[in-house]
């Protein structure tokens, strides 16, 4: 059983480093991500949502699924902690 | 800050004195992060850390039991779903009025303030969810973790 989660760590690993391969490199002018998707949120943002700061616009509107994802996951620390742990002292 | 004497976890004149007097100007900065997150590094996340510190603070100074009084293990439950409540709760509003899952400018039909300022209100009020949520689970954690579950004494 040990050797099996073993393997499948490692097999989901190197498949993940295999798919790297494929990315653009760090900061390649030519990624997608830059040609069409930062130069977006930095023209559009303060068009579109009337905030200043665009991290704050693109953190809570443009990703928003992803904002409300990670309070989710803040969630169920907190539950998972409450859970395993708490209890009523014994006298 | 009434009763603060009859739990003493620590004696230390200093740090009591200190932490009172930091405590509230602490909490108020962790209110500016968040409504100030519009404009400035800042919003939901930290602004609930730093709000949340303060009541681990006072439970460090003061004991866990002076911390409950200010915030009790029930509001503290309560918030903790109120905060991811507010996010999901406004995103689902969006949807009944006709936009897509937080796409905040649907609401202009609830309140008519113009879609692009509904954009930014709806940012405000997803990151004082997020605030609210950070806020009390930071405590959840500090009560459980320093004092085994029970959350009577730790630290």
């Amino acid at each position: 059983m040990k050797n099996l989660a073993l393997l499948a760590t490692l097999v989901t690993g190197a498949l993940l480093l295999y798919g790297t391969k494929d990315f653009p490199a760090w900061g390649d002018p030519q990624a997608p991500a830059s040609t069409y998707l930062s130069p977006v949120y930095i023209e559009k943002a303060v068009e579109q949502t009337h905030v200043p700061n665009i991290v704050t616009a693109v953190l809570g509107d443009y990703r928003g699924y992803d904002t409300m994802f990670e309070t989710v996951v803040i969630y169920c620390a907190g539950m998972a902690v409450l859970s395993v742990l708490w209890r009523k002292r014994e006298k | 800050m009434r009763d603060i004497h009859e739990h003493t976890a620590g004696e230390d004149l200093i740090i009591k004195t200190s932490v009172r007097l930091m405590v509230p100007f602490i909490q108020v900065f962790g209110l500016y992060v968040i409504v100030h997150g519009h404009y400035s590094p800042g919003g939901g996340f930290q602004g609930g850390v730093i709000l949340g510190a303060s009541f681990i603070l006072l439970a460090l100074a003061f004991g866990m039991k002076t911390s409950q009084e200010y915030m009790t293990v029930s509001a503290n439950a309560v918030l903790n779903n109120l905060g991811p409540a507010i996010f999901i709760g406004v995103g689902v509003l969006c949807t009944l009025f006709g936009g897509l899952f937080l796409d905040y400018s649907a609401l202009d039909k609830l309140i008519p303030l113009g879609p692009v300022e509904w954009r930014s209100f709806g940012i405000f009020l997803i990151e004082v969810g997020v605030g609210v949520a950070v806020m009390s689970i930071m405590v959840l954690l500090y009560w459980n973790l320093s004092s085994g579950g029970a959350m009577d004494e730790g630290l």
